[in-house]
């Protein structure tokens, strides 16, 4: 008998639009010691499902049909006190920013304390006893000490076996974890899935790990339920289903993503999501590949290098005081240095707090180095105050950000963000010809003219992110800044942009900068790469050099924490030959 | 997939309009869907068309000391066997209709309480976006000056104001004045909050990448603030002045209630209500609860209405 | 800690001299002292000696330095109307102001608070809407007119409680009391509510506004995920989260009461600071007006800065520093 059964679930929202349907038929089996996985995309519907199963499913929503039952007995129907008793006794759940799980004005010794002794029949003393051990068994050292501290005095990685102990306490049946690692560093999540993995063996008890992130199936899971659109769409053995995928979903959505151990020529059209559809009169998107290659010169010189960054630091004020010495300062950047060749595509990678980003601002002259210069062409822009210059300087040189959702202005037409840039440089005649520049722009990057008069809000993460490409490119930039420009999308989505990164960079001959965390995608899309870490740049090649001989110790850190998807199935992929 | 390209194509190309948004839009059906929300718009609307129209329906004109009878003085309301047909709902110590001049009275009301939120709001705004968007110093100090004047509350600040002005105009000219020092007055006090709220919600926005967008293309500050944060920042705000609104109105009858507001010449509502507070104990209770009931209508009316937009625009209540 | 105390310190002293500025420009600026000290007959060589006397032709520095040094001593100067020294007058008047503050910032706690929570907890409940109903009613009401409704009602048509006046009051050093006597108790009911129904309103909206939001967060739901009782979440977790940023806007809201307390003193005839600020201000009095100012910002800075230390002391966010 299956420890955990769920049957038949079907998961309703009401709204003043009428009734959402958000989980359809959706049946999954957990059993003692097994750790199953529920992947999907954005809006599947993964953590409805947890919601559900441990009764916190947040009204309008209802649960109109299915049955969940927990060892033979059946849980969904219980009366709110009974309910409450199973909650935290025989399953436990996490959720995923540890930063906000945890009640900030109470140390981690009453948090604990007060959950056991609401389950568990034990006396102060008793409590704070197990308390120690488990705080123990999570891996925090000097448990006795840590007991009564607050939550902001814990690291992110910290805090999150924190939130994995309280949830333990108990000693519940079931774990559910939603979405455990997303919001942690790279190095923490593996630290954080080991964690779970063992503890989950130990106990022998069941887990559920809610994700978006295939790394982290592949990783630890046993079985895996791939869920789309509130629909279970396959289910299995994760090998089996990773490996050998049946379903045409299943089949789009591992080969969307990004391998480290292959390269791949192009991503593959995921035709499965009816996202984009390539508009059949392309008259537009050609007129206007033929606008973008009339770009003006900027001083141009020959054989020099587009961008050279020189020795460039960069320091942030935390906390400002009249006094010298009780200033808080913070080096985002020491003394970086590198040089981008015209037309290549160059890759930034490192954990948060590298100084990634900011070295991308630097660059982009948003802001201004404490230290060092950055020039281009030969020309020094760090210091620039001509307004002609500058202005020119800027039209050489666009960003595409991170977060499609605060990327674009929510009460403008999109017809007005994307022609703002060409208005101010005065890059067209008359309005007319701004429109049709603009229109042609959309076609490009693969919208069609019907979304200039609308707003940002009608379109979806990755349909934004188009638009923010478009709006790069209005100025007809030599130099394009990526900056984690898929982190925020589904993979799905991510393949898509990618690709049409690719592809713009080939045809316009664009001189590129692409900022991840992700090495698989550095791997998929640069030709060199630099590695970062705490502001410095501890490494230069270029890509396959870097993927095959790494030379720094972090890089090779970096690299071993991948986790190991060799065995994903390569059905429909482009594989370059080496 | 063709089918849905075609069908895409075929829509129309622009958004809706601006009125059909709105009609459209969540807030205007949690309106139809609030009685009270209807009730009080209903009530404050019918208040405020007898304030704008007053020159033209009131029956009587309050102002015009020709028409004015002493005889006529602390009349009851027309109820009442003593009451005169002329005059509804009574007249006061003057000899003034009281319908008439509550209509006026409403007039002067609602007038120093829009003008003195107005002159919040810009003041307040715009040194909000400033001190949010330049940030260093200039935010420093602006935030001190608003400390310092949160040390106290507005009421204070107004009475201080007018005291001021009283010393330094001579009587008739403060007189005449006491319309414009008072929304000078409430207005200074109440452009705190406004500062504070679209200072942080700047900052927020600044730092958002679409701001961060406009700046990479070479957008100037003052652009940048008027075209991509100001029109973000705005919904707050609304929130607020509908508040203020009702405590603008409130404040302007406290301080024509304490004799220092608008003057009985032409008085409003406030100061009605301190005529008539010498009459309430010898029975004629009319010149005080008339003008008090009209308040206390225009106030709770405007508040319903914040706390409907205030609860409509926060996604996370529904 | 001591950091944060010092900054704390350093922006009252600001605050006080500021405002000491805004009095002292009033003091002088508005209005001529010397008119409005002598009789009309005095000559003008006499009232240029005066002049002198009084220092009012020196630099404008020494004059605010003296005018602050004054104040600190608690030396006003002297009424124009009253002609008695400005300090004399506000002692006088003093109790019975903070009395009668006192009295409501503690009934407008001691309701405001618990009815914010309850609405809370209960949204939709039938008392939970008539609470809110009445403080709909209670910010709209402006609160001279509450003190008249009630005035007419307790005190014209029931005769329970007396309408004016402050009762009898005991006599402890220079501080007059009238919490010592029945009569003192009755005539401070009203005025005393008066002053607490509109604090009281907003105190539980903020309340209930903000409890809402903590109910919300994610620790709640994590709280719930463990099983934890109802009462535990919204008593132990969700309240003490809701209270701290609850107590900056309180301790300003308490601190406002002195200020309208003008209106409730007015009102009620009650013999405090307040009504003598609006006096002066009818007869332009600009000593008083000054001296009032700065002691009310003196109260407002205190009640600040023990405001400020109470939100030290209970969120530990501000206490202990990430090690």
């Amino acid at each position: 008998m299956a420890l955990l059964d769920i049957q038949d679930l079907h998961i309703e929202f009401s709204s003043r639009r009428g009734n959402v349907v958000a989980i359809q038929n959706v049946s999954l089996t957990l059993a003692k010691g097994e750790i199953l996985g529920v992947v999907g995309e954005s809006g599947a519907g993964k953590s409805t499902i947890g919601n559900a199963v441990i009764g916190l499913l947040e009204p309008p929503g209802k649960m109109t049909q299915g049955q969940v039952l927990l060892d033979g007995q059946r849980i969904d129907q219980l009366p709110a006190h009974a309910l409450r008793k199973v909650r935290g006794r025989r399953i436990g759940m996490t959720f995923q920013d540890p930063l906000t799980s945890l009640d900030p004005l109470q140390t981690i010794e009453q948090q604990l304390v007060e959950t056991m002794q609401v389950h568990l029949d034990l006396n102060a003393h008793q409590a704070r006893q197990r308390a120690i051990e488990l705080l123990d068994s999570v891996g925090i050292d000097q448990p006795e000490l840590r007991l009564g501290q607050y939550p902001h005095q814990f690291s992110g990685g910290m805090r999150q076996r924190v939130v994995i102990a309280l949830a333990l306490c108990c000693e519940p049946e079931v774990i559910i974890a939603d979405e455990p690692t997303t919001a942690l560093d790279v190095s923490i999540q593996a630290q954080i899935l080991d964690l779970l993995r063992s503890l989950c063996k130990e106990k022998q008890v069941g887990m559920i790990i809610i994700t978006h992130d295939m790394g982290v199936i592949a990783e630890i899971t046993d079985r895996v339920a791939v869920l789309y659109r509130g629909k279970l769409v396959e289910e299995g053995a994760t090998r089996q289903i990773l490996g050998q995928p049946q379903h045409l979903y299943t089949k789009s959505l591992i080969s969307a993503v990004p391998r480290a151990d292959i390269k791949l020529r192009r991503f593959p059209m995921v035709t499965y999501i009816e996202d984009v559809q390539a508009p059949a009169d392309t008259s537009g998107a050609d007129e206007a590949a033929g606008w973008l290659r009339q770009r003006r010169d900027f001083g141009a010189k020959s054989g020099q290098p587009l961008v050279q960054v020189e020795d460039l630091s960069m320091r942030f004020v935390l906390r400002n005081s009249f006094i010298p010495s009780r200033r808080i300062t913070m080096e985002a950047v020491k003394h970086v240095s590198f040089a981008l060749q015209e037309g290549e595509v160059f890759g930034l990678v490192g954990e948060s707090g590298s100084g990634k980003s900011t070295i991308a601002r630097l660059i982009a002259g948003l802001y201004s180095p404490s230290q060092g210069r950055v020039s281009f062409d030969g020309v020094n822009v760090s210091m620039l105050n001509d307004r002609k210059t500058l202005n020119a300087f800027r039209r050489q040189i666009q960003m595409v950000f991170q977060d499609p959702f605060s990327s674009l202005n929510p009460r403008m037409r999109i017809l007005d963000i994307v022609a703002e840039p060409i208005r101010f440089h005065g890059l067209a005649a008359t309005e007319a010809e701004v429109r049709r520049i603009v229109a042609g722009l959309l076609d490009y990057v693969g919208l069609g003219e019907r979304a200039l008069l609308r707003f940002p809000h009608e379109f979806s993460g990755g349909q934004r992110q188009r638009i923010c490409i478009a709006r790069a490119l209005a100025t007809r930039p030599r130099f394009l800044i990526c900056d984690e420009p898929t982190s925020a999308l589904d993979v799905s989505i991510q393949a898509q942009i990618l690709n049409l990164l690719k592809d713009l960079q080939e045809e316009l001959g664009l001189t590129m900068l692409f900022i991840s965390h992700d090495l698989p995608v550095i791997r998929q899309m640069c030709d060199r790469v630099g590695v970062m870490r705490h502001g410095e740049l501890l490494e230069v090649a270029p890509t396959e050099t870097l993927f095959a001989e790494p030379e720094h110790e972090y890089t090779r850190h970096l690299l071993s924490l991948m986790p190991s998807m060799d065995y994903l199935s390569r059905e429909g992929l482009e594989v370059v030959e080496r | 997939m063709t089918q849905n390209a075609e069908q895409a194509r075929s829509a129309t190309t622009a958004s809706p309009g601006l009125l059909a948004r709105a009609y459209q839009s969540d807030l205007f059906y949690s309106f139809i869907h609030s009685p009270t929300a209807i009730i009080s718009a209903i009530v404050a609307i019918a208040i405020i068309i007898g304030a704008v129209f007053a020159p033209l329906i009131a029956p009587h004109d309050p102002f015009n000391l020709a028409t004015l009878d002493l005889l006529d003085a602390n009349l009851p309301p027309i109820w009442n066997p003593e009451g005169d047909a002329r005059f509804l709902l009574g007249t006061d110590d003057q000899g003034r209709d009281l319908l008439s001049t509550i209509m006026y009275g409403s007039r002067i009301s609602l007038l120093v309480g829009f003008a003195s939120v107005l002159f919040s709001l810009i003041i307040g705004v715009s040194l909000g976006l400033i001190s949010g968007y330049v940030g260093g110093r200039t935010d420093s100090i602006i935030m001190r000056i608003a400390d310092v004047q949160l040390s106290f509350p507005a009421i204070l600040i107004a009475l201080l104001i007018d005291g001021i002005a009283r010393g330094l105009l001579p009587r008739d000219l403060h007189d005449t004045l006491a319309l414009y020092v008072l929304i000078f007055a409430i207005g200074i006090s109440g452009w705190v909050q406004y500062a504070r709220t679209v200072r942080g919600a700047t900052m927020v926005e600044r730092n958002k990448e679409y701001v961060q967008a406009a700046r990479l293309i070479g957008i100037r500050p003052f652009t940048i603030l008027r075209r991509h944060i100001l029109p973000n920042v705005m919904g707050p705000v609304l929130v607020i002045a509908t508040i203020h609104l009702a405590i603008a109105i409130i404040t302007e009858a406290t301080l024509s209630f304490l004799g220092v507001g608008i003057p009985p010449t032409t008085p409003s509502l406030g100061t009605l209500i301190r005529i008539g507070n010498s009459y309430l104990f010898s029975g004629e209770w009319w010149i005080s609860i008339f003008p008090g009931v009209t308040l206390v209508l225009l106030a709770l009316s405007v508040n319903l209405l914040g706390d409907w937009l205030r609860d409509a625009l926060n996604p996370k209540l529904r | 800690m001591i950091g944060f105390i010092s900054r704390r310190l350093v922006q009252s002293v600001f605050v006080m001299l500021a405002v000491g500025l805004i009095a002292f420009g009033m003091f002088r600026y508005v209005g001529d002292p010397i008119n409005n000290m002598v009789g009309q007959d005095t000559t003008l060589e006499q009232r240029a000696a005066l002049r002198k006397q009084l220092g009012l032709d020196d630099p404008f520095i020494v004059q605010y330095a003296r005018f602050m040094g004054n104040a600190a001593q608690g030396d006003f100067g002297v009424s124009y109307r009253q002609r008695r020294p400005v300090s004399e007058l506000i002692q006088s008047r003093m109790p019975a102001t903070l009395e009668l503050s006192f009295i409501s910032a503690l009934m407008a706690l001691c309701l405001g608070i618990p009815m914010g929570i309850y609405t809370a907890l209960r949204r939709n409940g039938v008392l939970s809407r008539a609470f809110m109903t009445i403080s709909l009613i209670g910010i709209s009401l402006p609160t001279f007119l509450i003190g008249i409704l009630m005035i007419l009602f307790f005190g014209v048509m029931l005769r329970w409680l007396p309408s004016f006046g402050r009762g009898e009051v005991v006599q402890l050093g220079w501080w007059s009391t009238g919490l010592l006597t029945r009569s003192g108790w009755q005539s401070l009911i009203m005025p005393a509510f008066t002053l607490a129904l509109f604090q009281m309103t907003l105190i539980m909206r903020l309340v209930r506004a903000e409890m809402l939001e903590v109910l919300q967060t994610d620790f709640i739901k994590f709280a719930r995920a463990r099983g934890l009782t109802e009462r535990m979440i919204n008593f132990r977790h969700a309240l003490k989260n809701t209270l701290v940023p609850v107590i900056t806007i309180t301790g300003l809201q308490l601190g406002a009461i002195i200020a309208f307390s003008i209106i409730t003193e007015t009102v009620f005839q009650w013999p405090g600071m307040g009504l003598l600020f609006i006096q002066s201000i009818g007869s332009v009095d600009i000593p008083v007006m000054a001296a009032y100012l700065l002691l009310i910002a003196f109260f407002f800075v205190i009640i600040n800065l023990i405001v400020d230390l109470l939100y030290f002391v209970v969120d530990p966010r501000l206490r202990i520093q990430k090690t």
